[in-house]
């Protein structure tokens, strides 16, 4: 179990920079995201911590040792790989024993620790197989266990689950959480699904263009986003352009067009100045209520809704409101309002936050 | 009414094209003194004068050694190159790549020909070795489109896990990248082998004075008369170049299916 940094990390391919003088601290035995898009960097980050690429410039410490001129089979990492990359001509035991070769582990205690894997990863029978008789969550399952059998300084996680099926990979996501708690190993974990991100991590690493764009706790990036980047990756968010008028020691008012004066927590609004600000409010917080409802306490404005988007237990809105197009996922209470229907579009000003700029 | 034409004109085409090897190893086994029909009776006699006459031994000799020779060179050098082209980004991969299949588009004559005024100019005289040279040219881009074929189809992330497992980059490609390419090294092998032990063109140009390879050997007797002995040897080489391949074929696919790939 080790710590991971990036100091100052470049990677360029010819003249094209994937990766943007990244800096990252990564805790021993925590379970840190990298999250974004595609062609966002973190899938070169992960790498670059493997030694599967160098990188342009800055350093890479793993427990506090610089690796960046230590080839990949001797830094003592376990990785998974998207498509689970066993070996097709090995049985699985042997897929699992494989690592164990490269290192001192006695010949009569092979057997114990490939069964103590398999085991963890709860396929405890399948030993003799080959790995294209399983299914492909088994053969993660198993990709797994090679991984972690070698007691790994660092396991390094590539989209693991997202050649899955929807099912099958909310229940790897679980298990997966369970093993690394179980053995507590430094975990980086690349994904570009934010359920799968918000669900795991102890931190999560926002990443667009090859920059980072936030590192906090899956409430610091959901509720209090860094930039308008972040608000809109992680789950559905309406942004409103307005003016900041007074900045309090509590709270800040930014002044909106079609909602007037909203206090949005100071926590919420770092950075924030007088002058152009925007508003981020999260889709689930608009909630949508009929006209004759009662919205003390709330800031509202009438709304027109435009589409109905019926996902079965929540129900998506898009409204028009004023001269905003907006957003609201809520509970279905009943029956959905529906398209073209007059409503209440109400919200508080504590599930705001607030960005600074036009 | 069609495919019956059709199904007779394809069976016209076989006999047309397989006919004269039945008659050849059908004569094989006539009794007669002249390697012609009609048959006078059955008999292995022609085989055992085969296997008596030094000359056509001597030429089998020739061709098995240079023929195990140039599918091990080969298959070597056409290992390398694939991993070359495949795995690593070098410079000028296509001109590298076009390059080493070319001798399968160049005439075969021409390429002979080249090859023994370039020798000359060099002032390096016909040898054993120069002959084996020229085989391995022209077998070499068939094991490299078999092997990059198959190469391009393993995965790069499995060599990826082997070495995050400890392995070394040597010890990847004889752990993993080795065994999961083995059934296009094998083949790859049996058409240098094959190709190398069938050929007669730039074995011609090229074999120095004295030497003799089965071909070789047949053309030169040819010359003289048809003998029976003549179509024994056809129906060994017809066994051997027409069974080795399925054989190997076979086992390949044995490999592959017990392997699981």
């Amino acid at each position: 179990m080790s710590s991971v940094s990036l100091r100052n990390i470049v990677k360029q391919f010819g003249t094209f920079t994937a990766v943007h003088k990244a800096n990252l601290e990564i805790p021993e035995g925590a379970f840190v995201t990298l999250l974004g898009p595609s062609g966002c960097g973190k899938t070169t980050n992960l790498r670059m911590i493997a030694g599967l690429l160098d990188p342009t410039e800055g350093e890479i410490l793993i427990g506090g040792r610089r690796v960046n001129d230590i080839p990949i089979h001797k830094r003592n990492l376990g990785i998974v790989f998207q498509n689970y990359a066993l070996f097709p001509h090995k049985t699985v035991a042997e897929n699992v024993a494989f690592g164990l070769k490269y290192r001192d582990v006695p010949k009569s205690e092979v057997p114990k620790r490939v069964q103590a894997a398999l085991d963890l990863v709860q396929l405890p029978n399948v030993g003799d197989r080959y790995p294209k008789a399983l299914s492909g969550g088994q053969q993660q399952r198993i990709a797994l266990a090679r991984a972690i059998v070698i007691e790994p300084d660092v396991l390094l996680l590539d989209e693991p689950l997202s050649a899955l099926d929807a099912n099958l990979r909310e229940d790897m996501r679980v298990e997966l959480k369970r093993i690394q708690d179980q053995i507590g190993v430094t975990t980086v974990f690349v994904t570009h699904d934010q359920s799968e991100a918000l669900a795991m991590s102890d931190q999560i690493v926002v990443m667009s263009a090859g920059r980072i764009e936030q590192v906090g706790t899956p409430e610091e990036v959901y509720n209090t986003p860094a930039s308008e980047f972040v608000a809109n990756f992680l789950g559905a968010s309406n942004i409103m352009k307005g003016q900041c008028a007074a900045a309090g020691p509590d709270a800040i008012r930014v002044e909106t067009p079609v909602f007037g004066p909203v206090d949005v927590p100071s926590a919420k609004a770092g950075g924030v100045a007088n002058g152009p600000a925007k508003l981020v409010l999260r889709a689930e917080k608009l909630t949508l209520m009929d006209t004759s409802a009662d919205t003390s306490g709330m800031i509202s404005a009438p709304a027109t809704i435009e589409t109905v988007d019926y996902q079965g237990q929540t129900v998506r809105y898009f409204l028009r409101v004023g001269e905003h197009q907006l957003q609201a996922i809520n509970l279905i209470d009943e029956r959905p309002f529906p398209q073209g229907a007059t409503v209440t579009a109400a919200f508080r000003a504590k599930d705001c936050a607030a960005l600074p700029g036009a | 009414m069609g495919w019956a034409l059709i199904r007779g004109w394809a069976i016209l085409v076989y006999i047309f094209m397989f006919l004269p090897v039945a008659v050849v190893v059908l004569l094989s086994f006539n009794a007669s003194q002249f390697g012609s029909f009609p048959m006078t009776g059955f008999s292995f006699r022609w085989f055992v004068e085969l296997a008596n006459n030094d000359a056509i031994l001597r030429a089998f000799r020739t061709s098995l050694i240079l023929g195990l020779l140039t599918a091990l060179i080969s298959t070597t050098l056409g290992v390398l190159a694939s991993l070359a082209l495949v795995r690593y980004t070098v410079p000028g991969t296509n001109a590298i790549s076009t390059l080493l299949i070319a001798p399968i588009l160049v005439p075969e004559v021409v390429l002979a020909v080249a090859l023994l005024l370039f020798l000359n100019f060099l002032g390096i005289n016909k040898s054993f070795t120069l002959l084996l040279f020229g085989h391995v040219i022209f077998t070499l881009p068939f094991v490299i489109l078999v092997v990059q074929a198959r190469l391009v189809s393993i995965r790069r992330d499995v060599e990826e896990a082997a070495m995050s497992l400890g392995a070394s980059p040597m010890e990847t490609f004889f752990q993993i990248t080795l065994p999961l390419m083995l059934p296009a090294v094998l083949a790859g092998g049996l058409f240098a082998f094959t190709i190398s032990f069938d050929d007669i063109t730039g074995t011609l140009f090229w074999k120095p004075g004295g030497v003799e390879t089965v071909p070789t050997q047949i053309f030169a007797m040819l010359r003289n008369s048809i003998s029976p002995e003549i179509n024994a040897l056809g129906t060994v080489m017809i066994v051997m170049t027409v069974g080795l391949p399925l054989l190997g074929a076979a086992i390949a696919r044995r490999i592959s299916t017990t392997s699981g790939t």
